[in-house]
């Protein structure tokens, strides 16, 4: 039998009046005149050329600079993912050797700009004229010095959010798979790395979106990304806002993308999950 | 089935352990009673290697665990005999640790599938046997986060038993429960004695030590001051600080 599941009933209910909120509809009244003369300024200003816009959004240059700069990013976050979780167990290793190593390593490459990583490795060849038996500039192209420059660079900061994440993993885990006869590695793979993935991905998403807009930073090696290839045409054209405006449209959908990838895996995530703390 | 000779374990300045001895036989149950802190725990952990050991030596099923004797010495084995040890000992803990990523069924075959890599529809269909033997067959497809405490304690008793133990080890297996929830485990415990299942329980359930124990030994201070059939332990017992302890828990005069 259904008990009644309220007291009030229609008859009883009076007119509800909102609290009035002056503050609340001036200041959005503020906001939206701003951004409305913020987009007048932009569509009517005669110094901006739209056609121009129009006339390069989709040209092959851009799209071939759009390429390379998905391909930097991806390739920059599996290198920096793979060195993240490496360095992050060594930073939790019993040796102290691997916890200083990891730990100079991290040091050194997040307490110096990117841009002097980038520059050093595209001008390696100025410390080092041969690798072994290769000419460092035909082995290091603009290319693959962005690569290296941008995943060795994400290594740091991966180690960092895996660390997080491995450490948030309760202890009993580890016993519990030990117990069972697990080795080590086993255990890390199977039971305590799937559950930090739920602490990794915040992070390791906005990461990898910082990461779509420091492969803008390799331009300064020629490194073909998109702002190399927006540069190039402006250089030529003198269409300065024009081309950083069509490269802006171009990231935009790039982290736009990132964002709802990672809104779709942080669901996925969480079902299994919903309250993986433990419950007596 | 577990022989233990002047066990010792140090952490740092403190010793935990101050040298354990104590038998245990094939199909014997053994509660381990004691104020917190007086290293049942620790000991029972020791007993799977999942603490090395300072002093002495504990044998499971007459192999030394953990270590090789040659000449005078002990060598610590490698990781991979370890393991394999411990695979033969069943552990249950105190908050489950049951993986919460995985379905109870899959907590039940991860073991088997992973580490003994036995096919994946016998592992599967043992698993659920076992589940149905602890009463929840009906909550195979359930993450741990939707079960009770009680449920989950149980899911991790089969998880343990999936590896067909030679010895159980259950460490304070009720503590974390609520009080209504206690009796559903300690059934299936109960269960697990009258299938023959050499068992080591630290627990402060009284009535179960009384009832279900072959014997009983109490550990104060990193020593077992004293042991023998429950009967005896619980109602008279010979050492003042059993006394007193026994008086604290059941409230047996002193």
């Amino acid at each position: 039998m259904a008990a009644p599941t309220s007291s009030c009933s229609g008859a009883l209910l009076t007119r509800v009046v909102a609290r009035r909120r002056p503050w609340l509809w001036l200041g959005s009244a503020v906001v939206a005149t701003a951004l409305a003369l913020l987009a007048v300024s932009i569509f009517r200003n005669p110094n901006i050329r739209h056609e121009v816009i129009l006339q390069y959004q989709f040209a092959p240059a851009i799209m071939a600079g759009l390429r390379t700069t998905v391909v930097l990013a991806l390739l920059a976050a599996v290198i920096g993912t793979v060195l993240g979780v490496l360095l992050a167990v060594m930073r939790l290793s019993e040796s102290p050797v691997l916890r200083l190593a990891s730990g100079f390593y991290t040091w050194l490459l997040r307490g110096t700009p990117l841009l002097v990583q980038i520059l050093i490795w595209g001008n390696l060849a100025l410390l080092f004229e041969f690798i072994g038996p290769f000419r460092t500039n035909d082995l290091l192209t603009p290319f693959v010095a962005s690569v290296i420059a941008l995943g060795l660079n994400e290594g740091a900061y991966m180690a960092e959010v895996v660390r997080a994440g491995i450490i948030a993993v309760d202890r009993g885990q580890y016993d519990a798979a030990l117990a069972l006869g697990m080795s080590r590695p086993q255990a890390l793979r199977r039971i305590i790395l799937p559950q930090a993935l739920r602490v990794i991905i915040p992070p390791a998403g906005n990461q990898f979106i910082s990461l779509l807009k420091a492969t803008s930073l390799v331009s300064v090696i020629a490194g073909g990304d998109l702002l190399t290839a927006a540069e190039n045409i402006s250089s030529a054209n003198l269409h300065t806002i024009e081309l950083m405006l069509v490269a802006t449209f171009w990231y935009l959908v790039l982290t736009t993308i990132t964002s709802v990838g990672q809104h779709y895996m942080e669901r996925r995530l969480g079902k299994s999950g919903a309250g993986m703390h433990v419950t007596s | 089935m577990l022989r233990a000779q002047g066990v010792h374990k140090r952490y740092r300045q403190e010793e935990v352990l101050k040298g354990i001895d104590l038998d245990v036989a094939n199909g014997e149950v053994l509660c381990l009673i004691g104020p917190s802190g007086s290293g049942k725990s620790t000991f029972l952990r020791c007993i799977n290697h999942l603490e090395r050991i300072d002093a002495g030596r504990l044998y499971v099923d007459g192999a030394l665990v953990g270590y090789r004797e040659r000449g005078d010495c002990l060598y610590e084995m490698q990781p991979r005999e370890v393991c394999r040890q411990r695979a033969d000992i069943g552990m249950v803990f105190q908050r489950f640790n049951l993986f919460p990523h995985l379905t109870a069924l899959q907590n039940v075959m991860e073991a088997p599938l992973h580490v003994r890599r036995e096919p994946k529809a016998e592992a599967q269909e043992r698993a659920r046997a076992l589940l149905e033997r602890v009463g929840l067959a009906e909550k195979a497809g359930a993450y741990p986060s939707h079960l009770s405490g009680g449920q989950q304690q149980r899911v991790a008793i089969a998880r343990a038993l999936a590896m067909r133990p030679k010895l159980m080890l259950f460490d304070e297996p009720t503590s974390a429960l609520d009080p209504e929830l206690v009796g559903e485990v300690l059934a299936v415990m109960r269960g697990l004695t009258e299938d023959g299942m050499t068992m080591i329980v630290v627990t402060h359930e009284m009535a179960f030590a009384r009832d279900a124990a072959d014997s009983v030994a109490f550990m104060d201070g990193g020593v077992i001051v004293e042991s023998g059939p429950p009967g005896e332990m619980l109602s008279r017992p010979r050492h003042e600080r059993t006394r007193a302890f026994l008086s604290r828990v059941i409230g047996v005069p002193a």
